[in-house]
């Protein structure tokens, strides 16, 4: 009746040390040979695939592996440098070994090697399987039964690969790879090629934490908690107390007043903000306009004075902000049931007391991880301080940032302007650090009273 | 009773001045950029909020100035996104639906390490991109832009992966017992039912390449004519042509905003479910 075998996802599988012990001839082959037991069950093409695979991962390792992991241990021991040549007698400029490519080396054949280990699992897994099947008297499974599987029981191994794929040479790698330099001296005295640079072990965490970078870390960290903190609130706080407005009893054109609000979200954050700093700077129109209207005399230094470019940026922030909590809020509204609040009005709440503790709550409950989300954007909230102050203004007691840079922007800095790559990579590891415990600890106590509510 | 109306009238009164108040602060900006276009006068920075001339010529200007090539930046971007978008929707909903409706062993494990990997800056990453892409030869090319773009995917399914945990179970159970594989549930039950999924999935990736000015930026380095628009007009605003490009700046943004603008506002019903959803993932 049924055309489909049943398949439970998860069999228990007998360990891969046992197998050894217990299976016969060529699967315990199999564990030097890979494919050895499937070419010796006639799986021609999968066994050879494993065979070839294995081939290929030794002979890269001798000819290049071993090469590369040597390599990233030493980073490089010859300099680029001048060197005397006899045919034409003089010096000439002779490259050395490039530290950066060496690392990027590495960390490549760290990753090629974890492959194969995978690789070299799934073989094993395969050469289980059929040593089980024929325990059993079952028939093993054709090539064309594999492949079949492939667009149903493995169906995810089909439709992951490709995006994975990316994940790993784009995501991963360059990551590990930024991981790894925050351990050497790659900065702007030990710059590749013409120099070489070496592991130096927690060194630039703490020259970040207790050296002299900790004069510029600690000030930066501050400003960007303070940020995150103000712009999350302000927008959430403003954006619900607009959408309660739009949505009150009484007042009409509620859809045109929501589209001026929601058109804003909708331009591009470098056009609105390139916009907003022209507007604030100095000779810019609301500096004028407040001029020729005669309520100051002298331009406002919005982005020039560092504790008003501060309150600048968190205004600013609400313009683009608000709306989309604005929007968000009227959703939650709009499924809002009204029964209940027909019931607090019978015991006789108030409107106040009906925001307070029906509405509000309801909003923030909905509304908690992306809140979340929001701080942690917040926290790496590039546009906003690159496009609308770029740092400034200038802080001398900072080393590459200025009064406004959060710890991103100081990142790009550190990259971009002071050539601190090794500084750059701590920084960004600190920014992680801080976002995983926050968002450990925020989702822990969401989820934790969502139980109790 | 008269009181009370009267109090309640007067309420409404006050809200609609904050709200109309509020609204003229949000428009204000947008109404400047658009008249700034259009002005023929002036550089960056006047003194009064209307022209005092209007002119088409900032815009044919963006489109004649060969330095500033806006015309290609444009077929640049155009190329890019739809390109990137067509891959990058496929990929992201292949993500989301294993991650969602297959089953397999490591699942828990991945959904945790893609958590993980997300909450590390982007930027942190983007210069060994960058040396990723120049030792494969990719620098300054589209094609480096679509890679990049496109390979973001695998990390970006939490909001297709919320809609496909809403779909009934029962549907593909009944399928799989008229014999369906689960390629066949995927492609003739699943998607069918997604449609306002994809749709959201390919114009958030479609339109991600009109506002990345930074990556873009430095895989592209300084050669200008395959800047996308984003980097195009940021590249006007430099110190040295901010106030005579400001107003060609201003036609480019007024360009570049209307599509995005448009499709925003077709799109940001799927946005508040978006929001809401992130709240179940798992």
């Amino acid at each position: 009746m049924f055309k489909r075998k049943k398949h439970s996802t998860f069999e228990t599988h007998i360990p891969l040390t046992k197998l050894f012990k217990k299976a016969d001839g060529v699967t315990k082959a199999s564990y030097v040979v890979m494919g050895a037991a499937n070419i010796a069950n006639k799986q021609y093409l999968k066994g050879f695939v494993f065979l070839l695979l294995e081939v290929t991962w030794i002979a890269w390792l001798l000819t290049a592996g071993l090469k590369a992991y040597y390599n990233m241990v030493t980073l490089g021991t010859r300099a680029q440098g001048l060197v005397y040549d006899k045919k034409i007698g003089i010096s000439v400029l002779k490259a050395g070994d490039n530290s950066m490519l060496l690392l990027l080396w590495g960390m490549l054949a760290v990753i090629i090697t974890i492959l194969f280990v995978l690789l070299y699992r799934a073989s094993l897994a395969s050469a289980r399987k059929i040593w089980e099947l024929k325990q059993a008297g079952d028939p093993l499974p054709t090539l064309r039964e594999d492949l079949g599987s492939l667009l149903d029981e493995k169906l995810h191994v089909t439709l992951m690969a490709i995006p994975m794929t990316g994940v790993l040479f784009f995501t991963i790698l360059p990551l590990i790879y930024m991981i790894a330099i925050a351990f050497t001296s790659y900065d702007h005295n030990h710059l590749p090629p013409k120099n070489l640079f070496s592991w130096v072990g927690f060194a630039n965490f703490s020259n970040v934490i207790s050296g002299q970078m900790a004069h510029t870390f600690f000030p930066v960290l501050a400003w960007t908690l303070i940020w995150a903190v103000a712009a999350t609130v302000t927008s959430f706080f403003f954006g619900v107390i607009l959408a309660m407005m739009i949505n009150a009893k009484g007042i009409k054109g509620k859809k045109v007043f929501r589209t001026i609000f929601i058109l804003t979200m909708a331009i591009p954050a470098f056009i609105s903000l390139l916009i907003m700093n022209n507007m604030f700077a100095d000779g810019g129109l609301v500096n004028t306009m407040l001029i020729n209207s005669g309520l100051i005399k002298t331009s406002l230094p919005f982005f020039t004075n560092p504790l008003f470019a501060k309150f600048t940026i968190i205004i600013v922030n609400l313009w683009i902000g608000i709306p989309a909590t604005m929007l968000v809020t009227t959703g939650i509204l709009q499924n809002q049931s009204e029964e209940q609040i027909e019931a607090a009005e019978i015991d006789g709440a108030n409107k106040f007391q009906i925001f307070k503790s029906i509405t509000f709550p309801q909003i923030v409950f909905v509304m908690a991880p992306s809140l979340i989300q929001q701080f942690i954007g917040n926290v790496n909230n590039f546009n906003v301080i690159y496009l609308l102050t770029g740092g400034g203004p200038t802080n001398s007691n900072y080393y590459g940032a200025g009064s406004t840079d959060l710890l991103i922007t100081w990142l790009y800095n550190l990259t971009l302007n002071t050539a601190d790559y090794n500084l750059a990579s701590v920084i960004g590891i600190l920014i992680f650090i801080l976002s995983a415990t926050f968002s450990l600890v925020a989702y822990k106590k969401i989820s934790n009273s969502g139980m109790e509510a | 009773m008269h009181s009370l109306k009267g109090v309640k009238r007067r309420n409404t009164m006050i809200l609609y001045v904050l709200l109309i108040v509020m609204a003229i602060v949000w428009v204000v900006p947008i109404l400047w950029i658009i008249l700034t276009s259009f002005r023929g006068e002036g550089g960056a920075f006047v003194n009064y909020f209307w022209p005092k001339t209007y002119t088409f010529h900032n815009y044919i200007q963006l489109f004649t100035n060969s330095q500033y090539p806006f015309g290609r930046w444009f077929l640049n971007t155009l190329f890019v996104s739809i390109v990137s978008g067509l891959i990058s929707t496929a990929l992201v909903l292949a993500m989301a639906y294993s991650l969602s409706r297959l089953k397999f062993k490591l699942k828990g494990p991945f959904l945790k390490v893609a958590l993980v990997l997300n909450m590390f800056p982007g930027f942190m990453a983007m210069f060994a991109v960058y040396y990723i892409l120049k030792a494969a030869g990719l620098t300054q090319s589209l094609f480096a832009l679509i890679l990049v773009y496109v390979s973001g995917a695998g990390l970006a399914f939490y909001i297709q992966k919320g809609f496909f945990d809403t779909i009934p179970y029962s549907l593909d159970e009944s399928a799989m017992l008229d014999g369906a594989t689960k390629w066949q549930i995927f492609t003739k039950i699943t998607l069918p039912l997604s449609k306002p999924i994809i749709v959201f999935t390919a114009l958030t990736a479609f339109t991600g390449p009109w506002m990345d000015f930074i990556f873009a930026q430095v895989i592209m380095g300084d050669n200008v004519k395959n800047y996308t628009v984003a980097i195009g007009l940021y590249s006007m605003m430099t110190k040295e042509t901010a106030n005579s490009l400001f107003m060609s700046f201003a036609a480019g943004a007024v360009i570049i905003a209307i599509p995005i603008t448009i499709l925003f506002i077709v799109l940001q019903r799927f946005y508040v479910s978006g929001v809401t959803s992130g709240s179940v993932k798992g």
